[in-house]
């Protein structure tokens, strides 16, 4: 390719690819917490063991440095296209009337970006940082025995609070399953952060209102037959994967 | 029609310019838009219309008038060649204006189209990307052969005809909000690449005319699609598919 990021068209690919890529983590991100709704101690063990496999599985590995490269890069190349761009222009029209030719989500792609990326940088904070590195409970079973991160029930074992491991009798039995279940419920009670995941929602609709069939374009894809299946594809995505993630905060808060 | 204008006067490239109100009366309804200009500049020269600032008649570029030669170029109450669809400034009548309005008349604004006087802009950069790639090299030792000889199909012809419409105006890139060219080159790169005699210079002609375009200054193409519909001769947005696509070959294909 010649030069990485030089052409203009070749930045145009990158977003295309970064985006397209980003709209498959949001199915499989959706999917996830859809396990949220499920009621009951089933559904907060079968939450929990999820987060674990998610966080432990090499393959997934995998896929979330491919998602942080893909979010990374996507808002890279935004900045240097929108900062070209604005300097092909340097003085604007006096009078302009862009709602005459154009929709409002693909003028303003960027403005939607940077609500977007905000919104990760919270979230991740919120959850990720906090499922990590912060303090949160420990999954326990119904009878109250701590469980391992394999699923194991330990009766009367005890937790480690320094080093989270699960011990019984003195001995390791495991490291303990930590309850990030809870920690979303407890979150999902507090209206403001309801409201900033379901505005947070409504930027991403817009962003991929316009953003899912331009991504083919700027591959090249352009077709009698299948643009028009793409153009609605994309649209029914950008109602749908955006009401189900907006939907599972509502559902929380309101039960 | 009695009607209030606002039109840019900048007296050369590197003045200041501002918007300066003209009030114009007895303009007929079947006046095209540069007719009602005529009449502008008449008043002005016998001093009939109060010339504010002492700029003298408004200059504006024009030639056939009959909507062919792409030289006209006013951007006309917020939009390219103002609110007529499929039509430039030349071919759009004072009908579809109403009697007392207030219409606002600007230049194309594009750092790839630097103002020379009030609405008249350099283009060369057009020109300039045509030299780069825009032409095919053939050879006329007294055995070339009858285009008409060759069998093209059907659809093929009808794309690069379609393409070949484009009249290099600039309106695309005075609609987009990146001030992207990107409707005019892809349209270029189409009516060449298509046909027998344009295709075998296809990946250099794309790679060239695309490199040429960006050192221009011209942004970059986020598909709003505004050009499309601004464009006075309808050149589709699938050609812009189509050079990403070519482009994309070409960068694998050659060098």
């Amino acid at each position: 390719m010649s030069g990485f990021l030089n052409r203009s068209l070749v930045k145009k690919y990158w977003m295309a690819a970064t985006g397209l890529f980003l709209c498959l983590f949001l199915v499989g991100h959706v999917s996830g917490n859809l396990q949220l709704l499920i009621p009951g101690y089933e559904g907060k063990l079968q939450f929990n063991e999820y987060a674990v496999f998610m966080t432990t599985n090499p393959a997934v590995k995998v896929l979330s440095y491919v998602t942080y490269f893909s979010i990374l890069f996507h808002v890279i190349d935004g900045i240097l296209l929108t900062r070209a761009n604005k300097k092909a222009r340097p003085q604007g029209y006096v009078y302009n009337k862009p709602q005459r030719n154009s929709i409002w989500s693909s003028r303003n792609m960027g403005i939607l970006g940077t609500i977007i990326l905000v919104f990760i940088v919270f979230h991740m904070q919120d959850f990720w940082y906090e499922y990590k590195f912060g303090e949160i409970p420990y999954m326990v079973s119904e009878q109250g025995h701590p469980i391992t991160k394999s699923g194991e029930v330990v009766v009367d074992g005890v937790i480690n609070s320094e080093s989270a491991k699960v011990m019984k009798n003195g001995e390791v039995a495991g490291l303990a399953m930590k309850d990030l279940h809870e920690e979303v419920m407890e979150a999902f009670q507090v209206p403001w952060i309801v409201i900033v995941y379901v505005i947070s929602m409504i930027a991403i609709a817009f962003h991929l209102w316009h953003g899912f069939s331009s991504a083919f374009q700027s591959i090249g894809i352009n077709h009698d037959k299948y643009t028009p299946i793409i153009k609605k594809a994309g649209y029914a995505f950008a109602v749908v994967i955006p009401l189900l993630f907006a939907i599972i905060p509502v559902i929380i808060y309101l039960k | 029609m009695k009607l209030t204008l606002k039109i840019w006067r900048q007296n050369g490239p590197e003045e200041k310019g501002e918007m300066v109100d003209y009030q114009v009366s007895d303009i007929s309804e079947d006046m095209s838009f540069l007719e009602m200009i005529d009449v502008l500049n008449e008043g002005i020269i016998d001093g009939s219309i109060d010339d504010k600032g002492n700029y003298g008649p408004v200059a504006f570029d024009h030639d056939c008038r009959e909507g062919i030669c792409g030289m006209c170029s006013m951007y006309i109450n917020g939009e390219a060649h103002g609110p007529g669809r499929g039509v430039t400034t030349c071919q759009l009548h004072m009908r579809e204006f109403n009697d007392g309005e207030t219409i606002y008349i600007e230049p194309w604004r594009s750092k790839a189209f630097p103002i020379v006087k009030d609405l008249v802009t350099d283009r060369s950069s057009f020109d300039r990307i045509m030299q780069a790639g825009g032409y095919v090299s053939v050879n006329t030792s007294g055995n070339t052969q009858d285009g008409n000889a060759i069998p093209i199909p059907k659809e093929n012809a009808d794309w690069a005809f379609d393409a070949a419409t484009c009249i290099g105006c600039g309106a695309c890139v005075a609609s987009c909000k990146n001030s992207s060219a990107m409707l005019f080159v892809s349209a270029k790169v189409t009516q060449l690449s298509l046909l027998p005699q344009g295709d075998v210079e296809r990946n250099r002609r794309v790679k060239n005319m695309v490199k040429q375009m960006d050192e221009e200054g011209f942004g970059n193409c986020t598909n709003t699609g505004a050009c499309e519909v601004e464009c006075p001769k309808g050149i589709s947005l699938k050609n812009i598919a189509r050079m990403n696509q070519e482009y994309l070959k070409a960068s694998f294909t050659t060098e």
